[in-house]
């Protein structure tokens, strides 16, 4: 049997997982905690596998001191990528230890049962993991030879149960980057400009120096910081600082209001779509009509810049020590986070440790690795101290990598039958992909590209692999004769971007979602008729089925101000199936949109942890609700305006829906991504039910009350083009 | 010189009474439990009982806080002694990231304290300063019916 990618990357047993001092075991994986449930996932497995109680496992998580690099944490593959490595690796050692306990207790190893790491033979003799190798260490590779764990015989995974790191969570007990403390330790801050590629003309240096407790200000080109002794005095001197420079600046941002059509204008690079992938060579031009063409459809959707918004400051701690720099970091990719910071620093990667800590959930590339490069050009001037450094609330707001604004058409016909003829899809947008990534020319950590010596930052790509970036779910999973999907990648933005959950398939999934609903309507069937009569896959089909039913989608009524929608996608068309199904009422005066409840299905393959699988589901219902509804990165023609939580209001508790989530266990079916399965449904299902209980088809997110009134208002720019 | 009463302990402590009480709690009293949200009181991340009100502390001053007995959520119970509030939390699983949770922790607690059966509407009403950016609202608002179930029982 052929191993699984990660694993026949690192095959040492040895390097996966320890039998550890008090009778524990610790399991070691490349990817890291985001507050998706990874230990917990990662440790069910390894529990499963070698058949010892989850309360004697340990996970740890990236870094680059132990030898397992497995890329980023990112794109919903931490399951398929580490769990399935992990579960293989755990069968192999699990069969090691039976076969030296066959040796040590005299019995053939098929005769032995394992109950909580104590091997138990036929004869009542007995031998515990630890017994048999009491150093600990696995020796060995895997082979591909052990099979694992029949899903029937699960006793872990699958099951509910707590997660393993909640209790800390609750009681404050555990410590994020921003919550560690060293002796000896500093506390820094960035002094930034009013905007992105502002560029420092002078600084009062001796104004911040004058703070008490102020230990160094540092300046390296345009980077500007100081360090203090207290956190009070690193804030006071970061103000006095910031009163005291001057920067100039030259950006000239397109203007907001009409950002749709400034995205439709520019030059782009521009990809056809087949099964997924860009083809550079294949034609983009219009499809030819469809001799079955009958009722036409055309409609633009949009989608503006957002925020990851994590709720705590990016942070880090640098030390830097006799040359080598240590660094902990709330990074998706420690390994990748080093090659940057080597680069970036003039230091050979080996000079370097990046260690994850958990940090607040970053919801994709966010300044996390931004923060640990600042960290380190301050920890370079107060060598030997440990300084821990964070963002502002500013910081955080200005200069995260946004997630990218988009334009997508969608243009469709109709054949005689209400079925549908042909589908075009055109999605314009900017990078999701500005992560500093190993193998690219410059540097991808902001601070770099202004140094005294700087990187320069690496040109913007478009990502030409499958279901990447603009065109993830850019292609339907709806049966339909002819498509034509293009990817239009303008490659230089307003303002940085790179990626944020689910990338591109938000804004695609609301424009096919739409969509269909309005071509169902325009075919005069039930939307979730027209979608099942153009959909083959059983286990789409499967969503699609539950969440109605959970729904009582065929008993809804029409009512005014009142209205159930539906939506369906599954993510990259290859990882967890979901279908949403969103309930809400519309306030006849004031426009204001209530959720009322929403109803999640999904399909992700084997379960593993059932609550955290939920939790990631229903997040990403919660997330996507508010980024379809209230979000929007505002900007003037300098620079982005919205800096605090008043200027970029997020979804707030009395809004939540109450939702209910039906999951289909596929018992032994491969792991499906599910971390990012909901977001695109969600919002095209909160576009369907606004439509539904107003008639009105509000085509720009986010939502707002402002714009449902408006193209309520003006109908012929707001209904369905036909 | 500040004097504070934080979890039923007395603490002298050398800082400016200027100083924001939530640096006091986490670098000089070690109570990293209140974090370090937006530093604006807009997130409420920050939150503690102060007297029998939650209140932010990210920018209030510490000098403020003599005389009015503060409690953290490090105060409330610890991974071995649950809080029941707490307790409801780890039963339903209301946590992601967790880094907004417990201040979540302490507000809840302090609207059982004052209102043990709370309707769903209090309920979201008293959570709704605060940010929760992983969309763990669902399983909050079970934790805290939860909790107020098990306060009342």
């Amino acid at each position: 049997m052929s191993l699984p990618a990660d694993l026949a990357t690192h095959p040492r047993l040895g390097t996966w997982m320890r039998l550890t001092e008090g009778e524990t075991v610790t399991l070691y994986t490349g990817k890291v905690e985001l507050g998706q449930g990874l230990i917990s996932a990662i440790g069910r497995i390894g529990a499963e596998e070698l058949d010892v109680a989850l309360a004697r496992v340990r996970v740890r998580t990236g870094d680059t001191a132990h030898a397992l690099d497995e890329w980023l944490t990112a794109g919903s593959m931490s399951m398929t990528d580490s769990g399935t490595a992990l579960r293989q690796a755990a069968a192999e050692a699990r069969a090691a230890l039976l076969a030296l306990a066959a040796d040590r207790l005299g019995a053939p190893a098929e005769d032995l049962v394992v109950e909580d790491g104590t091997v138990v033979a036929p004869d009542g003799g007995r031998v515990t993991y630890w017994e048999l190798v009491p150093a600990g260490h696995l020796h060995g590779e895997a082979t591909g030879a052990a099979t694992p764990k029949a899903p029937g015989d699960y006793r872990v995974v699958g099951r509910a149960g707590a997660r393993l790191d909640v209790a800390g969570l609750v009681t404050g007990a555990t410590r994020f980057v921003g919550d560690l403390h060293e002796p000896g330790m500093l506390h820094a801050r960035v002094v930034r400009g009013p905007g992105q590629g502002a560029r420092l003309e002078d600084a009062d240096v001796a104004r911040a120096e004058a703070v008490a407790g102020v230990v160094a200000v540092v300046r390296d080109g345009d980077f500007l910081a100081v360090v203090a002794a207290r956190e009070d005095q690193a804030l006071r001197a970061h103000d006095a600082l910031s009163a005291g420079a001057r920067w100039r600046e030259e950006a000239e941002l397109p203007d907001q209001t009409t950002l749709t059509r400034w995205l439709l204008e520019q030059p782009a690079q521009s990809f056809r779509v087949l099964d997924g992938m860009p083809e550079a060579d294949a034609p983009t031009g219009p499809l030819e009509p469809a001799p079955e063409a009958h009722a036409a459809y055309e409609a633009t959707f949009s989608r503006p810049f957002l925020l990851h918004g994590s709720i705590g400051p990016s942070a880090a701690l640098a030390r830097w020590c006799d040359g080598a720099l240590e660094i902990i970091s709330h990074t998706q990719g420690p390994f990748i986070l080093r090659a940057a910071l080597a680069r970036a620093l003039g230091l050979e990667p080996e000079a370097i440790r990046v260690r994850h800590v958990v940090g607040p959930g970053c919801y994709g590339h966010n300044g996390a690795d931004d923060v640990a490069l600042d960290a380190a050009l301050v920890a370079r001037a107060v060598p030997g101290r440990p300084v821990l450094l964070k963002w502002t609330r500013a910081d955080e707001h200005g200069f995260e990598p946004y997630g990218a604004p988009a334009a997508v058409r969608v243009a469709a016909h109709l054949d005689v039958d209400g079925g549908l003829a042909d589908w075009s899809l055109d999605a314009h947008g900017l990078t999701h992909l500005s992560r500093p990534l190993q193998g690219l020319p410059g540097s991808g950590l902001l601070a770099a590209w202004t140094l005294a010596e700087p990187v320069e930052r690496t040109p913007a790509r478009p990502m030409l692999m499958p279901e990447a970036g603009i065109h993830r779910n850019a292609t339907p999973a709806y049966r339909i004769p002819r498509t034509r999907i293009v990817k239009h990648f303008v490659d230089d933005g307003p303002l940085r971007t790179s990626s944020l959950r689910s990338l591109g398939a938000h804004v695609n999934v609301f424009a096919i979602e739409s969509a269909m609903d309005e071509l169902a309507a325009l075919a005069g069937r039930d939307p979730l008729e027209f979608r099942l009569a153009h959909l083959e896959d059983e286990r789409a089909r499967a969503v699609l089925d539950a969440a109605a039913e959970r729904a009582r989608w065929s008993d809804r009524a029409e009512a005014d101000g009142r209205g159930l929608g539906l939506a369906f996608a599954r993510y990259k068309n290859k990882a967890a199936y979901a279908a949403v199904v969103v309930e809400l009422s519309v306030d006849d005066a004031t426009a204001a949109i209530r959720l009322e409840r929403a109803v999640i299905a999904a399909d992700a393959g084997q379960v593993v942890d059932p609550v955290g699988l939920v939790n990631q589901l229903e997040g990403g219902l919660v997330q996507s609700a508010s980024w379809t509804l209230h979000e929007r990165v505002s900007f003037d023609r300098r620079r982005v305006t919205s800096l605090d939580w008043d200027a970029y209001p997020i979804l707030r508790f009395p809004d939540v829906p109450e939702i209910e989530t039906v999951l289909l266990d596929r018992p032994g079916a491969p792991f499906l991504g599910s971390g990012e399965a909901t977001q695109g449904p969600t919002a095209g299902a909160i576009g369907n039910a606004i439509r539904a209980a107003t008639g009105v088809r509000v085509h720009d997110l986010p939502i707002t009350p402002e714009r449902l009134r408006r193209a309520a208002a003006e109908p012929e720019l707001a209904a369905s083009r036909t | 010189m500040v004097v504070l009463e934080v979890n039923g302990e007395r603490h002298e402590v050398d800082v400016d009474p200027g100083t924001p009480l939530l640096h006091v709690l986490r670098n000089e009293l070690g109570l990293t439990g209140a974090k370090l949200g937006c530093g604006l009181e807009q997130c409420w991340a920050c939150a503690v009982i102060a007297g029998d009100e939650v209140v932010t502390t990210c920018v209030a001053a510490v000098g403020d806080f003599e005389g009015r007995p503060i409690t953290t959520v490090e105060g409330l119970g610890t991974p071995e002694r649950l809080h029941p509030v707490q307790r409801a939390f780890v039963e339903e699983q209301a946590a992601q990231c967790g880094y907004c949770i417990p201040a979540m922790v302490v507000r809840v607690a302090a609207l059982l304290e004052q209102e043990p059966a709370p309707s769903d509407e209090r309920i979201r009403e008293a959570l709704a300063p605060h940010l929760c950016r992983c969309g763990t609202h669902p399983r909050v608002l079970a934790a805290a019916r939860r909790a107020a179930e098990e306060v009342a029982a």
